[in-house]
């Protein structure tokens, strides 16, 4: 059986081959992982430093800001990643599990901004919304006229404020596993809760319970759960005109023939107004890097120094043209700096 | 009246039936029968009609989005290589070519293509109509023949994928019209203003002012809503726009006038004496505006020597911009733009760059994925399959495990995944995102699929067969594995290239074992990073660059051929071998 001769010697070279990767420790090539919304821009950032020779192209890998500190934090040494995308700070209980394992020395690294926006078809009626209004057409309780908490009533847009347009409140979003939908009750939900005065005594009264309310979003069909493709919320705006997607900016920028954003405090989302911080609706984006790496895989400074040089993260930079919005001048220049001496992070600066 | 009667001679009694077919309640009987196997049919029909409709809707939908990707657009440009652009005359070796600065060889040659851009950020837009691997093709041709350096080589330079889109389709509708009076600019380049003896600009200046009442209605609906609003601060905000919505319908309704354009209009161009101007202001009988492209002189057109073009959607509409569209326009008409099969979506591996990202990483590692997976699966798979069919003792160990294989078949995907991730990453150290540990997963994930196939696939030979054999004197040993075997392949490998099939499209388990990554560098061995085409696909889907959206269709076009292919190697091997008794 000659087929049969094939197969096992081709089993046979799979175990071999196992037992040798098993043996192989050294490794040349930077490992990334974490945040999807970052991996667009840090994506860029390792072509470009494959294409300018400083080594192989580092490998990045998507697997969410949570997920990717889980890995990132699990140890030192070249089976554990070296740098970690996040669309968020650092939590302290990931600080203290990096501490726990051995990662010391963690250099964070501001990027950039990420708008979130709440975008809608160029044929809708346009909306100026408040964060407090979004909190209203959002949140599982709202409070009523005597400021106690009831379930959400409000309908129609018209029905929160009667300066809003009469239509449907239909909003598409991430579902609960995507970091953008934690950036959106951070942003706009708890913002917005914050602005009546009787959820503001509860936020002192009873933190628990005050998170509890922008914490949970409504569920009788206003919100929908679009999916984490941001792509799919975008097609589902140009089919309903009166429809709101959630997502970044990015995604408003190359669909500008179809799509505006709404206005958010009557800031209208755009670069500027997100650059200058203007717009509520931002949140900065963030690479960790392990500095107990730097030395150890080759290339890994200049990886850091690619991502924070002008012609990456500058406002004129590759970056801000795959979406990304620049930090101010005095800014970058810090942050450059900073990375550029591999600044720890100490633990009295993470919450 | 027929009766039909039949009699049961077996046992120890007859039974006697007499059967009524011709009764009319017999033919009504009859006839419902009837319908309702008609109704099975059409039910049948019915769903299988749905169906089609659907996949054909799918595919439809795919190959229309998935289709343009293999195409793309090229400048193809005489290309000026200064002497020195690498080193010195002479002392040029081909690292030196690789590794050389290619922008200003680009730029040059787009200069040369559009002579007299002066501003700095209409030169940085023309620069971006090109690609970032636009230089590739000029390198290779300078390193295999370094004795074109300091000549003009004729190249095809790849475009940036907006400008590709833009080719498309992605553009503006272009209206051009010959005006009637005889137009002078005031100068070549920079701010201009253009003069005409008639009032040849009436027709865009009305459009202009129905766009503004448009406007003002919309502003007073606006101010109209907030008026409701019991907010104080959303009253005083109506009252602004009403002063405004005012100021629109009064600049609307006077039939004179200059009227200032903007982003949310359509674009009015002046193409005169060689050169286009953009209007930034407009009245019946003259525009004041910037010029995109350069004006050769500053003379009077004749009517038919200038036309008013009007690109129909608005600026803000399009991701190509007035002056890139002018750019592009001119590169059309001079014919240098080449529309050719995208040729590097094979050969290369992934990129940000929509125009440059390929699959051929992809490719590789779902070939070599599947390889691992058909080394482990297929030999311990049929082994398995062997052994329980035809030499295990029937006991209750044998009844578990075989439950247990059946139970596997069903087990989630994502398991697996966190099994590889558990053993083989944690425990055995292998590395993360190898097609070998990606394959072993996938091994996992197929195996029950291919021992069930395969002991049906025994099962199915006739006992005839083996009893023969074992009647001739083979052993059991020999029997099997010459004669029951080799008949029981063609459907073994039906079965194992349907399993093989699933594991092309899994992505849920790879998630764990870090597979899902950007990974340019095609991969060269079973433990190098890479990628399978299914995560292709879900990376590329999620990007947002429109030239991304068609990138993936084409991937999932790549991926339904390599599907076909395998499933028609299925077909095909089972009609090849297959034997009836």
């Amino acid at each position: 059986m000659n087929s049969r001769m094939i197969s096992l010697s081709a089993a046979a070279a799979v175990v071999g081959s196992i037992a040798f990767a098993g043996a192989a420790v050294a490794r040349d090539q930077i490992r990334i992982v974490g945040s999807s919304t970052v991996y667009p821009f840090t994506t860029a950032v390792a072509e470009q430093f494959g294409k300018s020779g400083g080594g192989k192209t580092p490998v990045v890998e998507s697997t969410g800001t949570g997920g990717g500190f889980k890995l990132f934090c699990a140890g030192v040494g070249v089976g554990h990643p070296d740098v970690s995308n996040a669309s968020r700070a650092i939590k302290k209980g990931e600080f203290e599990d990096c501490q726990k394992n051995g990662v010391k020395d963690v250099v964070e690294i501001k990027v950039g901004i990420d708008g979130l926006v709440l975008a809608q078809s160029k044929a809708g009626p346009s909306l100026t919304l408040t964060r407090k209004q979004v909190f209203q057409a959002m949140a599982e309780m709202v409070p009523d006229k005597d400021g106690n908490l009831v379930a959400n009533p409000y309908k129609n847009w018209s029905d929160i404020d009667a300066g809003l347009p009469n239509i449907k409140i239909e909003v598409l979003g991430p579902p609960p596993t995507s970091g953008t939908r934690d950036s959106f009750h951070e942003l706009y939900l708890e913002k917005g809760a914050e602005g009546f005065d009787s959820l503001k005594s509860l936020k002192k009264s009873d933190a628990k319970a005050f998170d509890k309310v922008w914490k949970s979003i409504r569920k009788d069909g206003a919100y929908v759960e679009a999916g984490e493709n941001d792509n799919v919320i975008v097609q589902k705006l140009e089919a309903n005109k009166n429809a709101v997607g959630i997502f970044g900016f990015s995604f408003l920028e190359e669909n500008i023939s179809k799509l505006k954003g709404a206005k958010v405090e009557g800031v209208e989302p755009d670069y500027d107004s997100i650059s200058s911080g203007k717009f509520k609706g931002a949140r900065p984006l963030f690479v960790y890097v392990k500095k107990q790496h730097v030395g150890v895989i080759p290339g890994l400074d200049k990886f850091v120094a690619e991502y924070v040089s002008d012609k990456a993260i500058s406002k004129d930079g590759y970056l801000a043209r795959k979406g990304l919005v620049a930090m101010p001048k005095e800014e970058a220049a810090k942050v450059a700096e900073a990375a550029k001496s591999m600044k720890t992070l100490s633990a009295d600066l993470v919450n | 009246m027929t009766d039909i009667s039949m009699s049961q001679p077996s046992g120890s009694y007859t039974v006697n039936r007499k059967f009524d077919i011709t009764s009319a309640e017999a033919q009504g009987r009859i006839r419902s029968r009837y319908r309702a196997e008609a109704r099975f049919k059409s039910y049948g029909l019915l769903a299988l009609g749905i169906t089609s409709v659907f996949v054909v809707i799918l595919l439809a939908d795919v190959f229309v989005r998935g289709l343009p990707a293999f195409w793309q657009h090229r400048l193809v440009l005489d290309v000026p290589v200064a002497a020195d652009a690498f080193g010195a005359p002479g002392s040029v070796d081909a690292a030196a070519i690789r590794g050389g600065d290619y922008y200003p060889v680009t730029k040059a040659a787009l200069a040369k293509a559009i002579p007299g851009i002066e501003s700095r950020s209409a030169e940085r837009q023309l620069n971006r109509l090109l690609s970032t691997g636009a230089p590739d093709i000029l390198r290779e041709t300078l390193v295999a023949d370094p004795s074109l350096i300091g000549k003009t080589v004729k190249v095809p330079l790849l475009l940036s994928d907006d400008a590709d889109l833009y080719f498309k389709g992605a553009g503006s509708k272009i209206v051009s019209r010959v005006p009637r009076g005889i137009a002078t600019p005031s100068g070549v380049t920079g701010e201009v203003t253009v003069l005409t003896a008639s009032n040849d600009f009436a027709d865009e200046l009305a459009t202009i002012k129905r766009a503004l009442s448009v406007r003002a209605g919309g502003v007073e609906r606006e101010a109209g809503r907030l008026q409701r609003s019991p907010d104080k601060a959303n009253q005083a905000r109506a009252v602004e726009l009403l002063e405004v919505a005012k100021a629109l319908r009064a600049r609307a309704e006077q039939p004179r006038g200059e009227e200032p354009l903007d982003a949310d209009i359509p674009s009015v161009l002046v193409e005169i004496n060689g050169g286009l101007v953009k209007a930034t202001k407009l009245s019946d009988s003259a525009i004041t505006g910037e010029v995109l492209l350069p004006l050769k002189s500053a003379d009077e057109a004749k009517p038919a020597n200038w036309k008013i073009v009007t690109y129909v959607t608005p600026e803000a509409n399009r991701k190509v911009n007035d002056q890139e569209a002018a750019f592009l326009e001119r590169l059309r008409s001079l014919g240098v733009v080449e529309s050719g099969f995208n040729w590097r979506f094979f050969t290369s591996g992934d990129s940000r760059e929509p125009e440059l990202a390929g699959i051929r990483g992809a490719l590789v590692g779902t070939a070599l994925t599947l390889l691992v997976t058909l080394a482990l699966c297929l030999p311990l798979g049929v082994g398995a399959a062997v052994y329980l069919e035809e030499f295990a003792p029937k006991n209750r160990l044998t009844d578990l495990v075989e439950v247990n294989i059946n139970n596997l078949a069903a087990v989630p995907s994502i398991v697996f995944g966190l099994l590889g991730l558990a053993v083989f990453l944690n425990f055995f150290g292998l590395p993360r995102s190898a097609p070998l540990v990606g394959g072993l997963v996938l091994a996992l994930l197929v195996l029950p699929t291919i021992i069930i196939a395969s002991r049906a696939a025994l099962r199915s030979v006739p006992p005839s067969i083996k009893e023969a054999a074992l009647g001739v004197g083979a052993s059991h040993q020999q029997a099997i594995f010459h004669h029951v075997l080799p008949l029981a392949m063609p459907g073994i490998m039906t079965g194992t290239i349907i399993g093989m099939a699933h594991a092309l499209g899994e992505t849920a388990p790879l998630l764990m074992i870090g597979m899902i990554a950007f990974i340019v560098d095609v991969p060269q061995s079973f433990v190098e990073s890479a990628t399978v085409m299914p995560v292709q696909i879900y990376l590329w889907s999620d990007l947002p660059e429109q030239a991304f959206q068609a990138k993936t269709a084409a991937a999932i076009i790549v991926l339904l051929g390599f599907l076909f292919v395998m499933n028609g190697l299925a077909i095909w091997l089972r009609k090849r071998f297959e034997r009836r008794w």
